[in-house]
């Protein structure tokens, strides 16, 4: 009998059931070849129905004005900045997947980095409206630009929200420039398996020759190795340079260091909650079980408790400083917060959704069950939507003057543009799925235990040292 | 060199049953001094470039230069406006040199926005993408490499390359399908 300390230890393997590299090419790339199953057509519909509702109201907010919205005084930023700070949130996951893992070598995140990099464009996609609609005359937007011009009018670089505009508008580029050098190889795949002229030609031409020569891969790793990189840095930033939108402020509430650190991890939080959200129903349709395994849910669904547990610890710590700061207005906030005209958002969304319940994946049952997973992300989808419409509008009806204290009541329009936003990002992803392979097939290839060159040394052939004098380009 | 049927040779290529295979195959061709020939496979494999012989990836080099520039332009673009061209005066707030640390986020970003744009066109130039045609896309088997065939492909023009002793070089390394993969 093996002693414990001398077992050796078995990893869980990342694809189950000893599945092969043309399997996995068949099973994720079937997903784009094969007719589109019923329920995304119904899918499809409902949620363009709805983006369409979303873009006509947007088209009636343009050309009527922002009146339209609920904005008055005093509560100038509602549904419009929360909806703005909610998405790009959401698209921190994607980048947290797809290049902080990366450099961390969590070989785990091949299985959902595409899809979760795919959300993360369309919720910067989604994000971008509503500061640009908000700004009221949206044909002026390139004032944020620092373009020449005769009127001798530039931005204010010292201003926030120009460091927004830059930082949003790179993460964007940025994550496009990432997510579509990790396509290539898979788009010649999808090429190699083309059975139509126009598949050919179209995979052809974005594949852009790609024939996985070795030499290419060795430029093609260090670009993937440098973007992630890059990407680190600036997904870290993106949701710092939101926060300092408020932070810079001197508003009670919003006036606080802490929220750099505090938005991050509630990015982070929110975000791997819309991938379980998009990725548990896609695995089932698709049948994609054994390359995301429930390992896979259950590393997320810890992401999600030890993110959603700063989440916590920065509301414990937002009252602590309000208090310890002994500022009459500060305290007044947050008492304000918990029971004043929006209390139930705080019950509700913040304590409930986002502190609460994510505390249930203490319990290994509770991580390896989806549907508690899908009820977790659910309310944390919920929760992180309240926790911005807390700070943003819970710091502005009731500031200083209780003369200039106001509520605010959102219009149709506010309702329906973001409705009309969630099915944009739906519709954006339904469309990605059955175009766009939705795993990465040449890196969950490099999960499988044959990619390894050493796995099983063919026999007959004596192997050669590792290192050679030879240099050749 | 031609075929018997005038095509033009540009290589002769194998394929390996797996990457295991591939990999110890590489280091032999390498130990034989060969200089044109590269290996094909679904997915990078690790310590391949070992095994080839090839160093370090230099495409960094064009990241350092990327981020470099991009931290130049922004502060030439805050900078020039701000402190020269038109300094705004906001709330009566100053506008001397003591005020760069604002100016960070801006410089940050740019120096992320032009590295990341030299990591993503320094791929394509380093590795003579896009090209719409390779001579290895004539050989019909070559269309598993993107799914899981592994290939090696030593070309005509190294000057160690002869026709028995590349064979037999591919025989000896487990090489399967032995072929000549035409130029045109």
């Amino acid at each position: 009998m093996i002693e414990e300390a001398e077992r050796p230890l078995v990893r869980v393997p990342l694809v189950l059931n000893k599945r092969n590299f043309s399997w996995l090419t068949g099973r994720i790339s079937g997903v784009v070849e094969n007719p589109a199953p019923r329920w995304w057509w119904v899918a499809f519909t409902i949620t363009a129905s709805v983006a369409t509702f979303g873009l006509f109201c947007l088209g009636y907010q343009i050309s009527t004005g922002v009146g339209t919205w609920g904005l008055n005084h005093p509560v100038g930023w509602a549904w419009d900045i929360t909806n703005f700070v909610f998405w790009i949130g959401i698209g921190h996951a994607g980048t947290l997947i797809s290049a902080i893992l990366f450099l961390l070598h969590q070989k785990w995140r091949t299985s959902i980095n595409r899809s979760a990099e795919a959300m993360t464009l369309f919720a910067v996609i989604c994000a971008a409206i509503f500061p640009g609609v908000h700004v009221g005359r949206v044909w002026m937007a390139w004032y944020l630009a620092p373009v020449p011009n005769n009127w001798a009018i530039w931005p204010n670089f010292r201003s926030p929200l120009v460091w927004d505009v830059f930082a949003v508008s790179t993460y964007f580029t940025v994550s496009v420039l990432f997510w579509y050098t990790g396509l290539i190889p898979d788009l010649a795949t999808l090429r190699d398996r083309a059975t139509t002229k126009i598949r050919k030609f179209l995979f052809g031409l974005f594949a852009c020759g790609w024939r996985g020569s070795n030499r290419n891969w060795r430029h093609y790793e260090m670009a993937y190795l440098l973007l992630a990189g890059l990407s680190t840095p600036l997904v870290l930033s993106v949701h710092s340079v939101v926060s300092f939108d408020f932070a810079t402020s001197i508003l009670p509430t919003w006036h606080s260091t802490i929220f750099p650190p505090y938005f991050v991890a509630g990015a982070i939080f929110g975000g791997f909650a819309m991938v379980l959200t998009l990725l548990l129903p896609a695995r089932a349709m698709f049948k994609l079980q054994d390359v995301i395994t429930p390992q896979h849910i259950d590393k997320m669904a810890k992401i999600i408790l030890l993110t959603g547990s700063f989440v916590g610890y920065a509301y414990m710590m937002e009252f602590f400083v309000a208090w310890y700061s002994g500022n009459s207005y500060e305290r007044f906030a947050f008492w304000n917060r918990v029971f004043g005209p929006y209390w139930w958002y705080w019950w509700v969304g913040m304590l409930f959704c986002n502190v609460l319940s994510p505390q249930l994946f203490w319990f290994k049952w509770c991580r390896r069950n989806v549907y508690v997973v899908y009820f977790v992300c659910m309310c944390v989808n919920a929760g992180m939507w309240f926790e911005r419409f807390i700070i943003i509008v819970g710091g502005l009806h009731r500031d200083f003057l209780p003369s200039a204290w106001g509520l605010f009541i959102p219009t149709w329009v506010d309702i329906w543009t973001y409705i009309g936003t969630l099915g944009i990002f739906t519709s954006l992803f339904l469309l990605f799925i059955r175009f766009l392979p939705m795993i990465a097939m040449s890196e969950v290839k490099t999960a499988v235990p044959e990619a390894d060159p050493h796995y099983a040394t063919p026999t007959g052939i004596q192997s050669v040292s590792p290192g050679g004098k030879e240099r050749t380009r | 060199m031609r075929t018997p049927a005038g095509h033009n040779v540009y290589a002769m290529a194998a394929e390996y049953p797996s990457a295991a295979a591939l990999y110890e195959a590489a280091k032999r061709i390498r130990d034989a001094g060969f200089r044109r020939w590269d290996v094909y496979s679904p997915f990078p494999i690790h310590g391949m470039d070992e095994a080839m012989g090839l160093g370090k990836s230099w495409l960094s080099g064009w990241v350092l230069f990327g981020g470099v520039s991009g931290l130049l332009t922004a502060a030439i673009v805050e900078f020039g406006p701000s402190s020269f061209l038109y300094p705004l005066d906001v709330h009566g707030k100053p506008t001397n040199f003591f005020t760069v640390p604002a100016f960070f986020p801006i410089m940050f970003e740019l120096t992320v926005l032009f590295g990341a744009f030299a990591a993503f066109f320094a791929m394509f130039g380093m590795n003579g993408l896009p090209r719409w045609y390779h001579p290895m896309f004539n050989w019909e088997r070559f269309s598993r490499v993107t799914n899981d065939g592994f290939f090696l492909a030593i070309e005509a023009r190294d000057p160690r390359f002869t026709e028995t002793g590349v064979r037999e070089l591919l025989e000896q390394s487990g090489g399967q399908h032995i072929t000549i993969v035409h130029e045109d």
